[in-house]
């Protein structure tokens, strides 16, 4: 792959480039689908492409193919050139300095490429069997997949980064549906690993099973303000959404709540959070970041006060500080651009018994909808839809549903009034770690 | 478009014969090359510029009701042998023979001028004037980020069944995104202009899209929260009809169907609204940002009508499920890329216009919530639970708007509020989204006149 790399790199150079850098990528996957204990669906993947960033002097443009003969990528170089010339020039567009790789990680399983199909048609029908077997009101499993993949990512520059590395990933999860009084509901199970031999396939199926059957017979809770305890799953979306908030390119660009704030409490003290790219336990690590520049952990929240932003090449260089190796992208087919890594939300003592005592009457969150559109990156105002229990006297009482909870994202963060103490790694929407969060009041809009 | 397009007839009839090599009721070759360009500008910069050129086949065998699929990259003859034979690994049975290749013609949606024959510059020069009439829309405005995205993708589908076809799909698109800001208030307004055609969309005043993405900005630097509550709402036309997409559309697809996993099970027939509602799926609409000549299995697209006068008369189907079934496909089977397998999609999705004043339909509410337009919508199909995040809301009382009101959200479960649309306005307009479902992206329009739901559950955050 460097040698692809590479290659890409002296072809943009030799179209016209003052600067280059490319990306190239190659992965191979594989995806079963259950239902009703048969196959639905085996998918096996394979794909492999570069992108190149070309520069001439402060303008840069992007471009990306999968023909890799010397030809395809000579004439992808000539693209990355020709969309330079159309960009607007800017200051701080250049190309990454890199660095060397401060540790080596294993981000590889083996078992990505010894587990046979037919092994992986079994997990993911033991994943759908867990579902079922969880609860007597679980009436069926909508689907159940289990998915793996190896990716080799390979990054070359003009400007003298070299590097490239190996990784494998593998999740499961399942839709569980269950039925009762007032119709049908629905529960999310879901684990995920390294390689397949690392999942529980038993235990992610009681999770969507127990998830859907806790929600049957529920109903609409009054619209109040009320505490309300996250769990793990919702936290970890809200902090997603923070983590974008703490992007420099938002926070520069005049487009995030936190602009100016470095220094300031904008959490309860109970609160600190760190991007940390070389967790070995979280699935946003790697030697380097989508730029060459060797991962760090990076402090952003520090008992609740803001301590720094997130930064890629370009951010860094415009915003004057070092870069903290946030440039992310989801595939060859997209410029790099600032995202976290692995964020962390750091433990605090409180177990979930007795967060719920010390919710005393209020709301349990299990479940969230809309976030694409109910939340406000640049004001931080979201609205959205959300599912769970009502606690009462300090304990988990009916399951409800169909209401929102509102609010903004700084008065959130100051009203959490206690951090759990058993965290866990969410992948949606990023990679996060968080236990569930206990926020003093919210806005609870039902009938 | 007459012939095979992406794969020459004696190739892939020997692909389809190595798909079935071991068995299998079908097989099935995707062949595609899709490429496109994007720019943006921010910060009255143009930014972000960037070309790609991809290809690839996937090959799906059928055997037992179960898909055997393989992608590979590039579209030579061992490409697609090797996406063949991969996909045929599993199956252990006797050799199928497949039917002799027919070409079957298609008619594209036309393209008057393409969109990759216009210097990249003029697309700039667009951006630029979209950066300064939005930005001209009002002091207030402090932040403009404008986006253009050209895509083209050529398909070609061959089956076991003798069936060759092919489409040429060629989309454009525009977004504009605006920040007000007035102290410590800060708001933002957004509004998109595509289609399935070339760069002549752009031909009459684009530039009133960035005015319009200012306006909805500018408007609630005024805006009080919302209301909390179940209310009636009137929701405008457009990218309101996300609202019936949602709602209604999503739970129609054949697969949530036939699991059991939609609350329109078992519904075929009957009343799920008031009469005076039709409701369609038309995929041939011309130019439509959801249209295309062919689904992504080759069956030609429709104009489905899946509600008639408050019934169920239709649900939407792909291959797979239609044969299941027992019925035709209607055209939905639609996948994103030739890395994904095509599932049971919508194209442009619509509830008719009916015979209100959308005027008399506000003037007919004490207090209520007007949603002028929403920023997307999410649904649960099995258990029909919705959430729609509102961009730009209105407080009805007494029959007027009298402030606009931030951070709603209207959520409600399908069956309900589907049977509790009491008004429908006389006017009419589609607008562009972007579903994802199963993981898979794909272009779909919305579109409606104004509709009126007598009882929802707004949910804002006024104390």
């Amino acid at each position: 792959m460097i040698e692809l790399a590479t290659r890409a790199v002296e072809a943009t150079l030799a179209a016209g480039a003052t600067d280059a850098e490319a990306y190239a990528a190659s992965d191979t996957g594989r995806e079963v689908r259950v239902h009703d204990g048969a196959v639905e669906s085996l998918t096996a993947a394979t794909q492999r492409g570069v992108g190149v960033r070309a520069w001439i002097g402060q303008r840069g443009g992007y471009a990306y193919g999968t023909d890799l003969s010397d030809d395809g990528v000579s004439a992808l170089a000539d693209r990355a050139v020709a969309m330079a010339r159309v960009a607007d020039e800017d200051e701080f567009a250049g190309p990454p300095s890199g660095g060397e790789p401060a540790a080596t990680l294993e981000l590889s399983d083996r078992s990505v490429v010894e587990w046979p199909a037919a092994r992986l048609v079994e997990l993911a029908i033991a994943v759908e069997r867990g579902g079922l077997d969880a609860d007597p009101r679980v009436v069926a499993v909508e689907q159940a997949v289990c998915a793996d993949s190896a990716e080799q990512i390979a990054i070359a520059s003009s400007s003298g980064v070299a590097g490239e590395y190996e990784s494998s990933s593998c999740h499961a999860y399942l839709q569980a549906l269950a039925e009762g009084e007032g119709g049908k509901e629905t529960g999310l199970g879901f684990g995920l690993a390294r390689g397949p031999a690392g999942l529980d396939p038993a235990a992610i199926g009681r999770e969507g099973g127990e998830r859907a059957a806790s929600m049957v017979g529920a109903g609409k809770p009054q619209s109040r303000s009320c505490p309300v305890v996250l769990d793990a799953t919702v936290a970890a979306s809200f902090v997603s959404f923070l983590g974008g908030a703490l992007g420099a390119t938002a926070v520069q660009r005049g487009r995030s709540p936190f602009a100016d704030r470095v220094g300031e409490e904008i959490g309860a003290e109970a609160l600190s959070v760190h991007d940390d790219g070389l967790d070995p336990e979280g699935f946003g690590s790697a030697p380097f970041d989508a730029e060459g520049t060797p991962r760090r952990r990076t402090a952003l929240i520090e008992s609740g006060r803001l301590r720094t932003f997130l930064y890629d090449t370009y951010t860094a260089r415009r915003g004057g500080v070092s870069s903290t190796a946030s440039a992310g992208r989801g595939s060859y087919r997209s410029q790099p651009a600032v995202s976290p890594s692995n964020l962390v939300v750091t433990t605090g003592a409180l177990e979930f018994d007795r967060m719920l005592a010390a919710a005393g009457d209020g709301i349990y969150v299990t479940d969230v909808a809309g976030l694409h559109s109910g939340v406000n990156p640049v004001s931080g105002i979201f609205s959205v839809g959300a599912a769970g229990r009502t606690i009462r006297d300090g304990a988990l009482a009916e399951p409800i549903r169909e209401f929102t909870i509102a609010g903004d994202l700084v008065s959130m963060l100051k009203a959490i009034r206690a951090v759990g103490a058993e965290a866990r790694w969410v992948p949606f929407g990023g990679s996060v770690s968080t236990p569930p969060l206990l926020i003093g009041e919210m806005a609870v809009s039902g009938s | 478009m007459t012939s095979g397009g992406l794969l020459e007839p004696e190739v892939a009839e020997r692909v389809l014969a190595r798909a079935l090599a071991a068995g299998g009721e079908f097989a099935e070759i995707f062949a595609e090359r899709r490429g496109g360009q994007t720019m943006s500008i921010d910060e009255s910069r143009i930014e972000s510029v960037q070309a790609g050129d991809e290809e690839g086949a996937g090959v799906r065998v059928i055997s037992g009701g179960t898909a055997y699929f393989a992608h590979v990259d590039g579209l030579d003859p061992a490409d697609l042998e090797r996406a063949a034979t991969e996909a045929a690994s599993a199956l252990r049975g006797e050799r199928r023979e497949h039917r002799p290749l027919t070409a079957a013609a298609t008619t594209p949606q036309p393209v008057e001028r393409r969109p990759e024959d216009v210097p990249a510059e003029r697309k700039a020069a667009l951006l630029r004037e979209l950066d300064e009439r939005g930005r001209a829309t009002g002091a207030e405005i402090a932040q403009l980020t404008a986006s253009y995205a050209e895509a083209r993708r050529e398909i070609t589908v061959a089956n076991s069944e003798g069936l060759l076809t092919a489409d040429d799909r060629t989309r454009v698109r525009i977004g504009v995104q605006t920040v007000a800001r007035r102290g410590d208030t800060v708001e933002t307004g957004a509004e998109t202009l595509g289609g399935h055609r070339g760069f002549e969309l752009f031909d009459g005043d684009p530039g009133t899209i960035a005015e319009q993405a200012a306006g909805k900005a500018l408007t609630l630097l005024d805006a009080s929260p919302a209301p909390s509550g179940s209310m009636p709402v009137v929701v405008a036309g457009g990218f309101g009809g996300v609202l019936f997409h949602e709602m209604t559309g999503h739970g129609l697809e054949a697969d949530h169907i036939q699991k059991d996993a939609s609350v329109y099970t078992g519904k075929l027939g009957e009343q799920v609204a008031q009469p005076l509602l039709n409701a369609y799926d038309d995929g041939r609409m011309p130019n439509e940002w959801g249209s295309d000549s062919i689904d992504d299995e080759g069956a030609p697209t429709q104009k489905t009508l899946v509600i008639e006068e408050g019934r169920l008369t239709s649900f939407l189907y792909d291959r797979l499920c239609a044969g299941r079934d027992d019925v035709a496909s209607t055209g939905n089977g639609r996948r994103e890329s030739f890395r994904h397998l095509p599932i049971p999609r919508m194209t442009n999705t619509y509830i008719a216009p009916g015979d209100a004043e959308p005027e008399a339909m506000i003037a007919e509410v004490k207090r209520g919530f007007y949603a002028a337009s929403f920023a997307g919508g999410q649904v649960e199909p099995a258990t029909g639970d919705f959430v729609f995040g509102v961009s730009e809301g209105y407080l009805i009382e007494d029959g007027r708007l009298t402030r606009p009101c931030r951070g709603a959200t209207l959520v409600g479960n399908c069956l309900d509020a589907l049977a509790a649309i009491d008004a429908l306005g006389s006017d009419f307009e589609m607008k562009t989204g972007i579903c994802g479902k199963g993981g898979q992206r794909v272009p779909v329009g919305t579109g409606q006149g104004h509709v009126r739901i007598a009882a929802m559950t707004v949910g804002g955050t006024e104390a």
